[in-house]
Parts: C-alpha cells; structure tokens; sequence
C-alpha cells in the first residue's frame, strides 16, 4: 500500500502507479491503512528495500535534490544510422500528409478516407515500433516521437486512428506478449492487416480506472475464460480485429487462500465471437477517428491470451498508459507547429492600419507565446523519449508532466492561432477550428490531466516519504551549486513538500479533506511541471549552443524568456535571469522571417 | 530481352518546398540544415525504370550519382523506391561538379555496367542546366530522346514520345540509348516505409569519382555569382486601360 490517502479520495488501487518497483512497500508518513474497498491489496511482496536511487529528476525534485543526469546534457540517443533512418523516413511521411491525406475530408465523413487508410497501411505507419522481425519499422520513441510530430502537425483524427492501434491498442502485446503471442499477432498488426484498440474505459469507470465491472471467468478445465461485459468510448472500435481488454478475474491469494478479483489483460480477437460494437460515437473533435462502444457476450478467449500475467491486469495498463504518453505530447508538438505556420503565414500577409499586422507588438507578444509553448513541449517529448530509449527506468512523471503540459499548450496556442487570424480562424476552411475541436480531447483522455496531476504530485511525495529525514537535510542546502534553479523554486517547493501534507490530513474536517488534498496537490504538480519545463528548454538550448546548431541564439532566446517572462505568470515562480525585455518581438519576428518552418533552420531530428 | 539493365543517374537538390537563400558572400545558397531531397525529375526517371522492371521488360536497376557522402541518402531513397543497387561516385567534402563531370562519371558507369537503357531526369531543379544527359549521349556516342513523356521497350530499341515546343515528337532509337524525363512520363510512386527499411539491405557501392575519370579541381561550368532576386516592388493601381497601356509604353514594356 502506497498511496492511501483516504477511503474515498482517489480510489485507486494500491498499484496506480505501479511501474516501478522502487517504490513498493515505501510508506509515505502521511499514509493510512487502505480500506478494503479500494481495491485488493497486491499481493505482499517481502519489504523491499530501494532498488537504488531514483535518477528521476522529477523524483528529484520532491526530494530537493538535483537529479540532474536524465535532464543535463539534454540526451542524445540515436545513432548516426538511426538518424540517417529517421531522415529518410520524415520525408515520405509528410509528403503523405501533404499530398495525400486530406484532413478536411476526413473530418467531415468522420472517418478516414478509404483510400488514405490504405495509402496509411502500405506505407508503413501502423507498425512503427513493431520489431523489424515481425514486419514493422522497429523505430526506438525517439524516432517514433518525430514521426507521431508529423501526424499531429496534420490530423489528428488520423493521429488517433494509429495511436489508438500502437500507442495503445497493441502496446501491452510489445511490453508484456509471450513469444508465441507476438509472432501469432505482431506481423498482421504490423501492416494494418488487423487494427487493434485498447478497452479498458467502461460506462462506470473512467478515471477510477480499478472499478470495472468487465469480468472473465475461468473454465472448469482451465483452457479458457469467458468474457463478458461493455466497453466506451473505445477507439478503432468499429475496426479492430485485436483487442487489449481488462476485465475483473478471480484470483487466488496465496496466504489466505480466499479468492479475491483482480484485473487481467486479455488479447481478444474479434473472431473470437460475442464481440460487437455500437454505431460510432459523434465527437466534438477527432471525428475521423472511430469511436464505439464494445460488447463482449460469452467470448470464449483461450488461456494463452492472458496478457501479463493472471492478476497483472492493472499493472499492464498503467504501464501501457506510461509508455505512450510521451507520443501524446510529440503529436501535440506538431500540432503547435501547424498552427504556428498557419498564424505566421497570416500575419505576414495580412494588412490592417496600412501594415503587416506581424508587425504589430500585439501580435508578436502571441507568436512569441506560441513559439515558446512549442518549444517547452517539444523539448520534454524528446527529452523523455531519449530517457526512455537509454533505459531509464523513472520517467513517469516526467512522460504525465508532458502530456499534461504539451495537451494545454496545443489548446493555448490554437486559441491563440485562431485569435490571431481573426474571422478567418473561426472559419472553417482554414482548418484551425478543426484542430481546436481535435485536440481538446487530448486533455481528457489516457488520464484526465487532473487525475495527472494528482498522480504527478502524489508519485512525487512517494519518493520523498521513504527519504523524509534525509529531505530535510537536503532541503537546508537547497539544490547544490546550480543557481539556475534555486531561489524561488526551491522556496515553493520546500514549502509545499514540507507545510502542506505534513499537516493538512491532521487538522482538516474530514469532511472537507479530499479536497483540500486535492487543490494543495494540484498546486505541487503546477509547480514540478513548471520546474520541469524551466530545466528542460535550458537543457536543450544550452546543448544546442554548445554545438553550434544554427537554432542556437534563438533557442537562448527562447529559453531565456520562458524562465523569465512566462513562468511568472503561471505559476509564480520565477527564475533569476536578469531582464530579458522585448524578446517577445524579436521571437515574434524570427518565425515570421522563417514563415512559420522551423524546419528549414531546425537543425536536429531531421528535416521538415 | 530480359537481360536489359537501366542506369537512372539522379541527383540531390535543395528540396522544392523550400525556400532558398544565397549564404553570405554570394558563392553558394545556404545547404546547412536544409531539407534535400531527390530532384523531382530524377524521380520520374527512376520511376520508368521501376516500371520496366515490374513489367519484366527490364532485368536490373541501378541508380548512380556523383556526390558527396551525403548523396548516399538520395541513393537510399532511389533504393526503396525500387532501383536493386545503388552507386556514389564519390566527391570529396566540399567538391562541386556540374553537368559535364556528371556526364562523365555516369559514361565511365555505363561502359562498365553495360546498360542498355540510361534513364536521367531532363534537369535538375537547383540549377535548371538541361545538359547532363545530352553530354552523357556525346560521350557515350549514343542515341538520346531528351524530355520524355512516353517510352516503350521493343525488341533492340525504345519507342519515346517527346514533349517539343510544337507538339508531340515520336523518335525510335536503337538500343543503346540515353533517355530524360519529362514531368508527364508518369507519376512517382512514394517510398514507403518498410521499403525504407529494406533499402538499408541492398548493395550500395562507393567509387571515387577520379576513378572514373571525373578531373580534379573546379567544374568546367564555373558559378561567377549568386544574387537574391531583387525584393518585389509594390504594384500601382491605373484607372483605366489607357493609362495602363501609356505606363507599360513608358517603361518600354509594349
């Protein structure tokens, strides 16, 4: 039992953020017996000690130590070869979604064009991380990451078609399959011959993801289950072949000896039978994508389709969820740079009071926002990708912050864009309404970024439960030598980490308590995610000055300006950086000299 | 028949959806950190190879190109859009060629790959020269159909529609022969990425290019400057046709 809070606070199970083994068995100080209608225990394991420290940076950081190894220098993980790959690939693909693919058309017959889904499965995208020996692209997240950017700069419903499939849908197969598993099924899925799709939200749980009511019950003889239940709102619904499904199993406990439910995965196929769908969801955005509800009638899967393990259920989701989340953020990145093309290309061509309105300091102050929440979220998707690629196992909370962060950015920055373009924003031929309506999903789904920010904050204060004396210690001498990052951050962070839960569980009505608990959280989140996002743009514009890249005074810029204007405005927080006045024109003015391509000046992860 | 192998000599360019800038100085346009890709003409050459081949009228496709190492990525590209080997004559880091040396390694190529077919693009789109193939037709002494928009394969000769100023022409050339693309020979297909992928496994040989002949030193074409086009002036509004006619005689347009 990690994270009991109160009873009825979150409702996790004591395994939501089951992905490292790190933290079993730490008792954070605060934490109270778990009642049993949370969720089964896991089943004890002997108290482990800490595999080691977490080199974690956010980990660090609710520690008050600088866990500066996976931020600084900011990583570089592929290979000369890998690049070379990566380069050649970046072109068909965005050729593909330049000429071929045509949002609009998707949009409005909300799902995609046939013909496009085909040109899709021949080139090669749904098998992007698949292993080479099983058809697919075998592309490391970093590689996957800047392919997912060219999506996301061009349709999103076509971004959710395929994430729904690898991201997710046939994820648990790649982390969790057995060997027989992946040859039956990995080459179909690599050529899109079959589609997959991810079931775990149900008509009663959502977010309180260990409530489903799905459930699979063993046969007498053992050989398979029988599955019964309903899924929502499940993408590639209406399509799959392949389906990952959660669902409640009897599990012996091998101490009492009583059977308790658990959550297994499952890999169902749809042949199976007692699989059906209903009629595709109508969406605010993403309509290109299929959204059904899913029903499973006495399906019959065999034994040798558990997918982790009997009872290893929940642990296969979240570590499913864990592991695409940094993909959420790269597509988001994209979708930034469209819509920063899309606002350039107007502002430099669009006259008002006898001038390019690109000239006007009101209109640069919003493309130099822009710029920056795309460079902040676009630093984090690679920074965590490379983190994952070198095999760092703590990057969950940096993978939440970036999903968190880069889904409000996108919606910031297509406000923005919309507004910027005035009347002809809000039209719908220009394709930004879309991309509004699209991306405001990515703020709710594969965890609500309130739940997020909870786990963030909570995942947090796990670390620091175990090493509380030793926090204390480290606190007084905040941060070490790098005072970039001192001062002010430290001093909230302190403050938060040890005023707010040491106390607050103590002297609040319990009435009110889940609450409170609740806004003090969300405020440690706020702060680890603008933290987070200060040490990544340093990170990556400091590599980027050291070699020279032809970014690299922009990117000073950038970095500079968001530690030292943006940052107060949001959090509070504020870096000590001196007075760094009017880079917002002089941003604003680089993209519209660069019309809005950074790829033409933009050095790493291949041209664009 | 089933033995003719195609030689498509193709070229990396600065890509067409880029915006190009002369770097400081006025000697080159600015190459750091921008996108190249296979000059479009290339690509269709390429493409009528692939076709032959698919169609069973030709044996083998090879793609060779004079370059610096990173042509190899264009050949890579060539490569998983079908060509089955690939050839770099090399060019030291920093060494230019125009037209006539390219002619040149592509000859040295074809006398020792014995096409029968040598397929180019009618011009590459960074400098428009229209030459390469041309010359490569003199060195080698081979019948050539520049601007392509239909070829067909016969016994020991190619049929080739060509796009001239006053229509269609239809010319037979005796195999072998040197052939150029034009835009409407066909549409290319994409490079998928599986093929992408498979391409990193087929040969690719690097030859450097004074092996096969290629001189030292500058190229004979020499560049003497690059300029900016001058910025657009701003447009003038005339009230009538009169008007615009007395300006445009004014400046010595009609």
């Amino acid at each position: 039992m990690i994270l009991g809070f109160s009873d009825d606070f979150l409702g996790f199970p004591d395994d939501f953020l089951g992905f490292s083994d790190d933290f079993f068995g730490i008792l954070p100080p605060f934490s109270r017996p778990c009642s049993p209608k949370l969720g089964p225990p896991r089943p004890r394991q002997p108290p482990q000690k800490p595999r080691g420290e977490s080199k974690s940076f956010a980990v660090g950081m609710f520690l008050g130590r600088l866990n500066a190894e996976q931020v600084f220098p900011y990583p570089s993980v592929l290979t000369e070869e890998q690049e070379q790959t990566l380069r050649e690939l970046v072109g068909p693909l965005s050729r593909f979604f330049e000429e071929v693919n045509n949002p609009f058309k998707n949009d409005a017959l909300e799902k995609v064009e046939d013909e496009t889904m085909k040109g899709l499965k021949e080139l090669g995208a749904f098998g992007l991380q698949v292993p080479l020996e099983f058809g697919g692209l075998g592309l490391n997240n970093t590689q996957y990451a800047r392919l997912v950017q060219i999506v996301g700069q061009h349709d999103l419903g076509v971004g959710i078609t395929l994430g729904a499939h690898q991201s997710i849908g046939f994820k648990g197969l790649l982390l969790y399959g057995t060997p027989p598993q992946k040859e039956k099924y990995l080459p179909r899925l690599a050529t899109g011959e079959w589609v997959a799709a991810f079931c775990l939200t149900e008509p009663g749980s959502g977010s309180d993801a260990a409530s489903i009511r799905t459930r699979a019950t063993p046969s007498p003889c053992g050989s398979f289950w029988t599955l019964d239940g309903e899924k929502i709102w499940i993408s590639n619904g209406g399509l799959a072949e392949l389906f990952t499904v959660f669902a409640q199993t009897p599990v012996r406990d091998e101490r009492s000896g009583e059977s308790r439910e658990r959550i297994t995965a499952f890999l169902v196929e749809r042949g199976f039978g007692g699989v059906t769908h209903g009629p595709s969801e109508k969406k605010l955005g993403i309509r290109a994508s299929n959204t059904t509800s899913l029903h499973f009638d006495s399906v019959r899967v065999p034994a040798q389709n558990v997918l982790g393990g009997l009872g290893g259920g929940f642990k296969v989701a979240m570590n499913i969820l864990n592991n695409g989340r940094f993909g959420m953020a790269a597509a988001m990145a994209g979708t930034m740079r469209g819509l920063l093309q899309a606002a350039v290309a107007h502002a430099s061509t669009r006259t008002q009071f006898g001038a390019k309105i690109h000239k006007f300091g009101a209109i640069q102050e919003k493309l130099a926002r822009m710029a920056l929440l795309h460079y902040v979220t676009e630093s984090m998707a690679f920074m965590i990708s490379a983190n994952m690629d070198r095999g760092d196992p703590d990057f969950q909370i940096e993978a939440a912050i970036s999903k968190i962060f880069g889904s409000e950015a996108a919606w910031a920055v297509a406000d923005e864009c919309i507004q910027i373009m005035g009347g002809m924003g809000f039209m719908q031929e220009q394709g930004v309404e879309r991309v509004l309506r699209d991306l405001r999903i990515f703020r709710i789904f594969e965890g609500t970024n309130d739940i997020l920010r909870l786990f963030v904050a909570l995942q947090g204060f796990q670390g620091l439960g175990a090493q509380l004396r030793g926090v204390q210690a480290a606190l007084r001498d905040p941060l070490g030598n790098v005072g970039v990052l001192t001062g002010e951050v430290t001093r909230r962070l302190r403050s938060w980490i040890l005023g707010v839960p040491g106390w607050i569980f103590g002297v609040l009505n319990p009435e009110i308590r889940p609450k409170e608990e609740q806004f003090a959280l969300k405020r440690v989140a706020d702060a680890a995610i603008d933290v987070y996002a200060m040490a990544v743009v340093l990170s990556r514009a400091s590599r980027s000055l050291n070699s020279g890249l032809p970014t690299a005074q922009h990117e000073r810029l950038l970095a500079l300006s968001w530690c030292q204007e943006v940052k107060p405005g949001i959090s509070g927080i504020s870096g000590e950086f001196g007075n760094f006045g009017g880079k917002f024109g002089i941003l604003g003015g680089i993209w519209v000299d660069f019309g809005g391509k950074f790829g033409e000046f933009w050095g790493d992860f291949g041209e664009n | 028949m089933a033995a003719l192998r195609v030689l498509v000599g193709v070229k990396r360019v600065i890509d067409f959806a880029v915006k190009v800038r002369v770097a400081p100085g006025g000697a080159a346009v600015q190459t750091q950190g921008v996108k190249h890709s296979l000059n479009p003409f290339c690509e269709i050459a390429l493409e009528e190879a692939v076709r032959l081949r698919e169609a069973g009228a030709a044996a083998e496709v090879v793609v060779a190109t004079l370059g610096t190492k990173a042509s190899q990525e264009t050949l890579r590209t060539a490569l998983a859009m079908g060509a089955d080997r690939a050839v770099l004559a090399e060019l030291a880091e920093g060494a230019a060629a125009g037209p006539r040396e390219v002619a040149v390694a592509l000859a040295a190529l074809a006398r020792r790959l014995q096409p029968q077919l040598v397929l180019l693009g009618k011009q590459a789109i960074d400098d428009d020269c229209n030459q390469t193939g041309q010359i490569l037709a003199a060195i080698l002494d081979w019948p050539q159909g520049t601007f392509a928009s239909r070829v067909s394969l016969e016994p020991g000769a190619v049929q080739v529609q060509r796009e001239v100023d006053g229509g269609l022409e239809t010319l037979r050339l005796r195999l072998p022969a040197v052939l150029t693309a034009d835009l409407r020979l066909n549409e290319p297909r994409y490079a998928t990425l599986p093929n992408i992928m498979k391409a990193k496994k087929k040969p690719l040989e690097v030859v450097p290019a004074a092996d096969l002949g290629v001189p030292a030193g500058p190229p004979r074409l020499r560049l003497l400057q690059l300029q900016e086009p001058p910025p657009r002036a701003g447009g003038e509004k005339v009230e009538s046709v009169e008007s615009l006619l007395g300006k445009l005689r004014h400046a010595g347009r009609i």
